[in-house]
């Protein structure tokens, strides 16, 4: 029988705000265990909340960046289960009035696009974690009150792959909107998955699993591609799917039960009283929407049709809001769009990925690429010449013409300067220029070589070829 | 008259005319400590070496001139408010060795006014119960009668102020918690607006309805306290930023041609007659004062003890889990048990009393799913009818009065085995928690047997000021006879 895979993705993204959503503590990752609390994120008795107006507006922009509904009053509610790293015994979060609803995100799928709903976006704040030693475990509770946001799909997603597009997708937004730093080691995004299969055409759900710990788009992809094929061994083998939790294990490539629905939880979610309702005015909306940046997917259709280039380079060039910025800088000073992306796509990303860094700390200023593009396009210095010239503009910063200058690497473009070295060139190789009269064209490049040697490469390609072929047909 | 039986105001006088000091004041606080409290058991923990430290402080303040609204006037806390390095157990086993980072906002404004902290005083564990006879410390007496119970959960608090172990005290009142041992014990007792005294620091039991609020010997010192506490505060989201008036304008204000609501479905079948005849007898006074007297009706009335048992328990169920032995205070088998789950339930199991456990179960019951809709949901609906229910009667009249309590203190164990009898205890002022409006609790009398009682007034929300008005007008005019328990 043919299955059909079902998919529903929830998403959490920790938000990029400097202070938690109930106090003012530090959201910065990596400090020493509980040094980032205070008696409020700590749970401690008769300590209240207070609402961190930034989560709210970082929230609301995802909500607005993925077509949502913003509600005009949305509010939070209790979510009660224990656990030694939930140190209130409930989880503030959204449940009956979530912040936006009833949205979508286009994903780029086998040349197509696709729309995946999103069901919801609600706020809520993280837990802290268990640290563990052979004899006993510990409490960090850093974490807890650090702000996130819970991305909740429709169940459209057909397959592993198009699940990892889709979370690329996300991902790509959040970025863009500078809400949330994307990191999935760090667990500021990750994502758990509800995975069904049906026969092709049904209508109805099959049983669903719920699959945690992916913490990369690959381990995501893996583990939807495992845990379908489980599904559809069992459904073949005349068994029935269980519904349950699975925990995906990266070293094995498998998915193994957490737990069962039996011992599923009661969360008793009811409103929590120690916060008010949030009250969401269209001018607050207005003024969060104001200052939204271009998304992703509306910049790659501009590059491709201001910029004339290939739907594959404005996909690279797209790939994170700091890249596209450089590389817009580079087109509009350098007034060669195409030429800047290849440069852009090749030798800057290429020397920055060498040493791991981030395009916002190159020290290639676009200026810089810009003039050097000029500098090509004018003839001043060859292609070649600019390889090493950009080489060095990235090791020490400097601007194109200082490093040309240094190194005496103007291009000669002087033909009676060239015409002399040529004539000379000529000379000093009889046989081989006897041989190229002959009829024997390979030696041409033998010529050229040597022309670029006795000038260090800094001849003009273009009037070597010229000069030579006048020369030597003489 | 001793120092400690004294009131703030009067207090205040003598301190500024230089009468008498802040250290003999607190000395005589504790001396009056030291003979009564082995027997009426008010406080949960003294703080004996700092109050002296304290009103050492308030005494050289004072001599520079610097004299702030509590200056060296010694106040007891109930053991439910936050005390930065003080030991606050909310009467629990669980907190028995708890000491707080911080400081509740109503410690810290009672500290920046100058009071001088006697104690934490006793309470029921949580705040559950009417009668201080649940805390994990202890029983409080009641100071006019050994055998009977202060009220609750604040008894600590009242009973401190009416046997003269303070001169003011701040309780907390979720269903009567206040108003109802201010009755029982003969002080006065008010419940502000919900938003009007910040919660922060206060140990919650049921969050939308916990309100802070004075115990004092009259009026004007309950004017002078909520002075003090009232007001908004950026770290409690519920906590309401309006302005806060001087309440001490509205005491001589009388209430000539004032309405004042009778609300006929409070005076039903089960009143005790004496209580019944001490608010009578208060209307009477009333009308003499320049007030018009009206029958009004609160229709809903009949649901307010079942809304509140399922809200007030669904909260706390909520509120009370973080108390899991992981973090602070008592830990069952500490270090030894086999796993997680076991030690959760033995920790509870061991460290929560019987009154904390049975609305821990029910409140965990009507949150579940399943039942949310049928309970609590229904509950919160009920309860937005009830808040209706003020709203439209204050439109016909300025202020409700109503008895404080059914009847007056009751025999220690006399309702410990029937949570339902001590449950109604709360009647009469449970629906001003619900529908979040202020009420105090002034004392209008005694008992044949010398018992005192309380009559309670409400008002619409955020008019304290017409409370302390009526209050005083009814002080005044009443002339209550001012008696001491014989201790």
């Amino acid at each position: 029988m043919e299955y059909e895979t079902v998919i529903g993705l929830e998403v959490h993204a920790q938000l990029l705000t400097q202070s938690k959503v109930f106090c003012g503590c530090s959201t910065k990752f990596g400090a020493a265990p509980n040094s980032n609390t205070c008696p409020i994120c700590l749970g401690m008795p008769g300590v209240l909340p207070v609402l961190n107006k930034k989560v709210v507006e970082y929230a609301m922009k995802m909500g607005l960046a993925t077509h949502c509904r913003i509600n005009r009053g949305c509010s939070f509610a209790r979510k009660n289960y224990f656990y030694p790293d939930l140190p209130k015994g409930y989880q503030i979060s959204q449940y009956a009035d979530p912040l936006a609803e009833h949205g979508y995100v286009e994903i780029d799928i086998n040349g197509g696009k696709k729309t995946i709903g999103i069901t919801r976006i609600h706020m809520e704040e993280d837990a802290g974690k268990l640290l563990h030693d052979e004899h006993n475990s510990y409490v960090d509770l850093n974490r807890t009150g650090v702000p996130l946001i819970e991305i909740v799909s429709e169940p459209d997603i057909r397959g592993a792959e198009e699940a990892a597009a889709y979370l690329k997708g996300l991902h790509e937004i959040l970025v863009y909107l500078e809400i949330c730093d994307g990191n999935m080691e760090e667990g500021s995004f990750r994502c758990d998955a509800n995975v069904s299969i049906r026969p092709k055409g049904d209508k109805g759900f099959g049983t669903r699993t719920e699959l945690k710990n992916m913490n990369s788009f690959r381990n995501v992809q893996r583990a939807l591609e495992y845990e379908i094929k489980r599904q559809q061994y069992i459904l073949e083998g005349g068994g029935e799917v269980l519904q349950e939790t699975r925990l995906w294990d990266d070293g094995q490539g498998v998915t193994h039960s957490m737990r069962g629905k039996e011992d599923a939880h009661d969360y008793r979610y009811f409103p929590d009283p120690d916060l008010v309702p949030v009250v969401i005015s269209d001018d607050w909306i207005e003024e969060v929407r104001k200052g939204f940046p271009e998304l992703p997917m509306e910049k790659r259709e501009r590059f491709i049709r201001d910029y004339q280039i290939p739907a594959y380079d404005a996909g690279v060039l797209t790939s994170s809001r700091a890249l596209a910025d450089y590389y817009e800088e580079v087109a509009r000073l350098s007034g060669k769009p195409k030429i800047a992306g290849n440069w852009v796509m090749g030798d800057v990303l290429k020397l920055l990925n060498e040493e791991k860094r981030d395009v916002k700390t190159c020290s290639i200023l676009p200026a810089s690429l810009a003039e050097m593009i000029r500098l090509i396009e004018a003839g001043t210095i060859s292609g070649k010449m600019a390889k090493e010239v950009i080489e060095e503009m990235y090791r020490t910063g400097k601007p194109p013409k200082a490093i040309i200058e240094e190194k005496g690497m103007v291009q000669i473009t002087d033909e009676g300067e060239l015409t002399e070295i040529i004539t000379r060139v000529i000379e000093a190789n009889p046989t081989q220029a006897a041989q190229y009269r002959e009829g024997k064209e390979k030696v041409f490049g033998f010529f050229v070589g040597q022309v670029m040697k006795a000038t260090q490469g800094k001849a003009n390609p273009r009037l070597i070829n010229d000069l030579l072929k006048r020369r030597l047909s003489e | 008259m001793e120092l400690n039986q004294t009131t703030i105001h009067e207090l205040q006088e003598k301190i500024r005319t230089g009468e008498t000091t802040s250290v003999e004041i607190v000395q005589a606080v504790f001396n009056r400590i030291d003979a009564v409290e082995g027997v009426v058991h008010a406080y949960i923990a003294l703080m004996r070496d700092s109050a002296l430290e304290e009103a050492k402080r308030a005494d050289l303040n004072i001599r520079e001139g610097k004299i702030r609204a509590l200056t060296g006037i010694p106040v007891a806390l109930k053991d439910i408010f936050c005390t930065r390095g003080f030991r606050t157990t909310c009467g629990s086993r669980i907190l028995y060795n708890y000491v707080p980072p911080y400081d509740a906002t109503v410690v810290e404004k009672l500290r920046e006014s100058g009071a001088v902290f006697v104690g934490k005083t006793n309470m029921d564990e949580f705040a559950m119960g009417s009668s201080t006879e649940t805390s994990f410390f202890g029983i409080t007496r009641n100071p006019w009668d050994l055998e009977r119970i202060p009220g609750g959960s604040s008894g600590g608090s009242a009973a401190a102020v009416a046997a003269d172990e303070c001169i003011a005290s701040l309780g907390s009142d979720t269903g009567g918690s206040i108003r109802q041992p201010a009755a029982l014990c003969g002080v006065v007792g008010m419940k502000p607006t919900y938003g009007r005294v910040s919660r922060f620091g206060l140990i919650a039991f049921a969050s939308s309805l916990d309100q802070i609020g004075p115990f004092t010997r009259d009026v004007e010192d309950c004017a002078i306290m909520m002075n003090v506490i009232a007001g908004y505060d950026p770290k409690e989201s519920t906590s309401v930023p309006i302005e806060v008036p001087d309440y001490r304008e509205y005491l001589s204000r009388g209430i000539e041609g004032w309405t004042v609501g009778i609300p006929k479905e409070y005076f039903i079948e089960g009143i005790d007659p004496e209580v019944l005849t001490a608010v009578q007898n208060t209307i009477k006074v009333i009308e003499e004062s320049g007030g018009r007297c009206i029958e009004i009706s609160l229709p809903h009335t009949e649901y307010c003890l079942a809304v509140y048992y399922i809200v007030a328990p669904a909260e706390a169920s909520s509120n009370l889990a973080r108390y899991d032995g992981v973090k602070y205070g008592f830990r069952s088998g500490a270090g030894n048990v086999q796993d997680l789950l076991t030690m959760y339930k033995k920790t509870r199991s061991e460290s929560f009393g019987a009154e904390v456990k049975r609305r821990i179960m029910l409140g965990t019951y009507v949150l579940s799913s399943g039942y949310y809709d049928a309970y609590y949901k229904k509950a919160s609906k009920v309860r937005a009818l009830i808040k209706r229910d003020f709203d439209e009667a204050f439109k016909l009249c300025d202020v409700i009065v109503t008895p404080a309590s059914p009847t007056p203190a009751f025999k220690i164990g006399e309702k410990t085995d029937d949570p339902l009898q001590m449950y109604l205890s709360d009647i009469f002022t449970i629906s001003a928690n619900l529908a979040g409006i202020p009420g105090i609790s002034v004392p209008c009398g005694f008992t044949r047997s010398g018992l005192p009682l309380g009559v309670q007034f409400l008002s619409g929300p955020f008019e304290e000021g017409k409370l302390i008005q009526i209050a005083a007008a009814y002080e005044k005019n009443a002339k209550i006879e001012r008696r001491r328990p014989n201790l």
